[in-house]
């Protein structure tokens, strides 16, 4: 057994164990940390398949955007400290039936599947050739999503602002 | 060819008037509606008059024969290529002669309304309804087109209901136009169906198809072998038709409406209830009469029985009443019994034809002086602010020119020579004479009993007591009244039509209408007539001796014929038999369980049906909860679902 | 089990999938739905990238995706949060199974 297995090993239960933890806890604000780790496993795992820029990239935005945005928000909302509510026993225990049926259903049509890989020369996913595809204008260039993505993200940051804006009772 | 625009025209006028008065004049200019009602019939009139003149003289005969002479012709509804529904125009002796008489009684009617009608608040909506119902009775006799004729026939209808109606705040008239509408609808059923029946079998509903292909024995051998209880389709057909005249003129058992009818306007009773509308019966059964006569025999025996039955019968009843426009009524239905009768003993063609050319003659007279006695009864009606006969007498002196007016009326229903009705009566009963001597009979004995009863009706009002004014001065509303003759436009078409009742006779009839086109000569026989003439004579003197002075013979009649009398006075309780019929035996046995039916079987599965519903949906709407993770989790359900469904078809 | 391969990787996003689908159904905190719904958008993200890495090496779209993934995810998360936020100012709470008024 190569280290290599033993690090994605620890990376997979990291990540589920995060997962699973997050999902279960029933401290807020600990269930936001335990996300976190999820997500830095998700991170570490780009980068043991080396997508380095990938990796960054999930720890910019997630760990350090999403995830302080949540905590944050849970600052502002909720009781950080107490408990929460506990869900009901019968929708527990339906959903996990239904997610681990669904989820050995899934595995199942997995392992049945054969996947085909593509023989080409491999592409180095560097960020040299990201940019370049990224902003190219000929064919397989993703430059107008690009700049549709931008546009979105504008159109949701307006809209948070409006959303979440108070408005005053005119007086 | 007359133009047909002016014949469009006859009818147009009016409605345009309708029109006018009710969008316009009713707001605008509510006391000139009268007169813009009157021009337009004036016009009318004179239209109608020029058409007669020109089709009677110059244009409708063709080798001896008036044509029939489709002036107009528009494909309204077309079902099929064969048969459609036609707006025509149909000119032959009989449509002119009614456009006449119905544009002319309805000018005059329209003149005395002037005067009679002055002051009433909604003078203008009774023009306008004068005129919608003086358009309708045109359609209806311009009519070349049974269905178009059945438009025209409920158009009729309606504006009667319309105008029975108008004191719409008397409870009585109300009711009497409630019954009116509803005993002629249930008449037009028949109607209706008998033109089904009718334009079924003949395959069109053209008049002029309808009576060739019947008639044609070729076509009516195939018709007859179609029987349906004994009687061939055919004659079901007509006997249908028939009910609806007999519904619209007031025959016997349909005639209970008539009566109650006199709760409009007198000049309404003299236009719809006497001298037009209810002779439309009379009308259909002279427009389909080769129909009648030629390809079913039977059904005109049916017509001769019905007509002469309600003829005695109305005037028996007449003799009774005391209510004068009650007496005029039933006078009505007796004379439109006449008419029935004389068509129905009369055959087609020639000299057969005598009967029939007698009917429209009678028709012709009957409303010029019907309406000259409603009218004069109105002109009374005016003066004593009173139906009964018992607020009158003595009137002769009071009101010289209405008198005189009646009294020739009265000569001429009463057929004293030489007045309009001698002539029109003899030729009936000269046909009743060479057909069938029991009708006959019955017939000169109802001619007696009219002269009878209307000469009752006019010594009653005009001689009889002394006529106290005192009695009435402050009566009406606690005024003091003045009493005082009809003003001039009452008078003047009582003046007209006086004349005219003198002179109408000695039209010679029979040279412009007859069954076949060809001209009949209408001579008298005067040795036949000294009967029927002696009998009418005979029934003045006996109305004189009762009624011209106060005396005590008519009670002791009555009282002689006690249980006659009283049930005669009560109409033979036909309205009471009605009643129990509808109330006991309709209502009880039909309406109710209908009713609880409705009640319980139909709204009782309605509202099972919402009650289910509702139930239903209180168990199922737990599912729509408005959480978001019960849906969530019924779309997750759904998602494995289909995965496992996909799965399950694709391996 | 010498070498890690495809199948490895979408065991581990197939799991952290349901996991995710597991706290949506489950959670009644409605921060705590919006974590779940980043692990399913994660997993979404890990899926790419294996099929990126071992079916399709010589190219990057899947790289793409996750890039334009992870720019939805996050104008997402501003989204829900503003709008749980206005939630909570309007109802006191950020319970889901207060937000119920949109029934029946």
């Amino acid at each position: 057994m190569s280290a290599s297995i033993v690090i994605f090993y620890i990376l997979a239960a990291v990540i589920i164990g995060g997962g699973l933890l997050a999902v279960t806890e029933r401290k807020i604000f600990r269930s936001a940390v335990y996300l976190l780790f999820s997500l830095i496993g998700i991170a570490g795992l780009y980068f043991y398949l080396n997508y380095e820029f990938l990796g960054a990239v999930q720890i910019v935005v997630y760990v350090g955007g999403i995830v302080v945005l949540i905590i944050f928000s849970i600052f502002l909302t909720a009781e950080s400290g107490d408990d929460m509510k506990k869900p009901n026993l019968w929708r527990v225990t339906f959903s996990g039936l239904a997610t681990l049926f669904a989820c050995l259903l899934v595995l199942w049509l997995i392992q049945g599947h054969l996947f085909v890989s593509n023989t080409g020369t491999a592409l180095e996913p560097n960020v040299r050739n990201i940019g370049r595809q990224m902003l190219s204008t000929a064919e397989h260039g993703y430059i107008l999503p690009f700049e549709v993505v931008s546009i979105l993200l504008l159109a949701a940051m307006i809209g948070c602002i409006v959303i979440a804006m108070k408005i005053k009772p005119k007086t | 060819m007359i133009e047909p625009l002016y014949i469009a025209l006859i009818p147009l006028i009016p409605i345009i008037s309708f029109l006018i008065i009710a969008l316009i004049g009713r707001r605008y200019f509510p006391t000139w509606c009268g007169f813009l009602g009157t021009l337009s019939l004036f016009t009318s009139f004179i239209l109608s008059a020029a058409v007669a003149y020109r089709y009677f003289f110059e244009i409708g005969k063709v080798e001896g024969v008036y044509q029939k002479i489709i002036a107009l012709k528009y494909a309204w509804l077309q079902f099929t290529p064969d048969l459609s529904i036609d707006m025509g125009l149909l000119l032959d002796p009989i449509s002119v002669m009614m456009i006449v008489i119905v544009t002319f009684i309805s000018l005059m009617v329209h003149v005395y309304s002037l005067g009679y009608m002055k002051g009433d608040a909604r003078i203008s909506t009774y023009f306008s309804f004068l005129s919608l119902f003086t358009f309708s009775m045109l359609g209806l006799v311009l009519a070349s087109n049974i269905f178009m004729m059945y438009i025209f026939w409920e158009l009729v209808g309606v504006s009667s209901f319309l105008l029975i109606g108008y004191y719409y705040d008397k409870p009585s008239a109300v009711a009497a136009s409630k019954k009116a509408f509803i005993v002629t609808r249930f008449a037009d059923l028949g109607f209706l169906i008998g033109i089904l029946v009718l334009s079924y079998y003949t395959g069109s509903l053209d008049f002029g198809i309808i009576i060739e292909r019947s008639t044609d024995p070729a076509f009516s051998g195939s018709l007859a072998a179609v029987s349906f209880m004994g009687l061939s389709a055919l004659t079901w057909g007509v006997l249908l038709v028939f009910i609806g005249g007999a519904g619209k003129s007031a025959m016997f058992p349909l005639h209970i409406w008539l009566p109650d009818a006199m709760e409009g306007p007198t000049p309404v009773s003299a236009l719809i209830h006497a001298a037009t509308m209810v002779v439309a019966g009379v009308y259909i059964v002279a427009r389909l009469f080769p129909v009648f006569s030629l390809a079913c025999p039977g059904s005109l025996d049916v017509v001769a029985y019905v007509g002469i039955f309600s003829s005695l019968f109305a005037a028996i009843i007449a003799c009774t009443q005391t209510d004068i426009k009650r007496v005029l009524a039933y006078s009505t239905i007796s004379q439109i019994g006449f008419m029935m009768f004389a068509l129905g003993v009369s055959g087609y063609g020639g000299e057969q034809g005598l009967g029939y050319m007698g009917s429209m003659f009678h028709l012709f007279t009957h409303s010029i002086f019907k309406a000259l006695l409603f009218l004069g009864a109105g002109s009374v009606i005016h003066y004593v602010h009173s139906n009964e006969m018992k607020d009158m007498g003595g009137l002769r002196k009071l009101m010289p020119i209405t008198h005189l007016t009646f009294l020739l009326a009265c000569l001429a229903i009463a057929g004293i020579p030489p007045f309009a009705g001698f002539f029109s009566k003899e030729e009936i009963l000269l046909a009743a004479w060479n057909s069938n001597k029991l009708v006959y009979y019955l017939a000169i004995i109802t001619a007696t009993l009219t002269a009878f009863y209307m000469f009752r009706l006019y010594f009653s009002i005009f001689w009889n007591k002394t006529f106290s004014p005192k009695q009435l001065e402050g009566h009406v509303n606690g005024e003091t009244h003045k009493l005082h003759e009809a003003p001039g436009t009452m008078l003047f078409p009582l003046i007209i039509l006086g004349l005219l009742s003198v002179v109408a006779g000695f039209v010679p009839f029979g040279k412009f209408v007859s069954s076949d086109g060809l001209a009949l000569s209408n001579e008298l026989h005067l040795s036949f007539s000294v009967v029927p003439v002696l009998l009418a004579i005979v029934g003045i003197i006996m109305a004189f001796s009762f009624y011209q002075k106060e005396n005590a013979a008519p009670k002791k009649l009555a009282t002689g014929l006690k249980g006659f009398y009283t049930s005669a006075y009560h109409k033979f309780y036909i309205d009471e038999v009605y009643l129990f019929i509808t109330h006991k035996l309709v209502f009880n046995l039909i309406g109710r369980p209908a009713a609880w039916i409705d009640k319980n079987v139909v709204d009782g599965s309605m509202n099972g049906i919402a009650a289910l519903t509702g139930s239903i949906s209180s168990l199922i709407k737990g599912l729509q909860s408005g959480k978001l993770q019960d849906y969530t989790l019924y779309f997750f359900s759904g998602l494995i679902g289909f995965v496992l469904l996909i799965i399950y078809l694709w391996t | 089990m010498n070498e890690i391969g495809l199948t490895h990787i979408l065991v581990i996003s197939t799991s952290l999938f349901f996991i995710g689908v597991y706290g949506f159904l489950t959670r009644r905190n409605m921060i705590t739905m919006l974590m779940a719904v980043e692990l399913i958008l994660n997993s979404v993200n890990i899926n790419f990238v294996a099929f990126n890495k071992f079916l399709y090496p010589d190219k990057l779209d899947g790289v793409f995706f996750i890039i334009f993934n992870i720019a939805i995810a996050a104008a997402e998360a501003a989204v829900a949060i503003a709008i749980i936020i206005n939630l909570y100012r309007s109802h006191k709470s950020i319970d889901i199974s207060d937000a119920d008024e949109m029934k029946y």
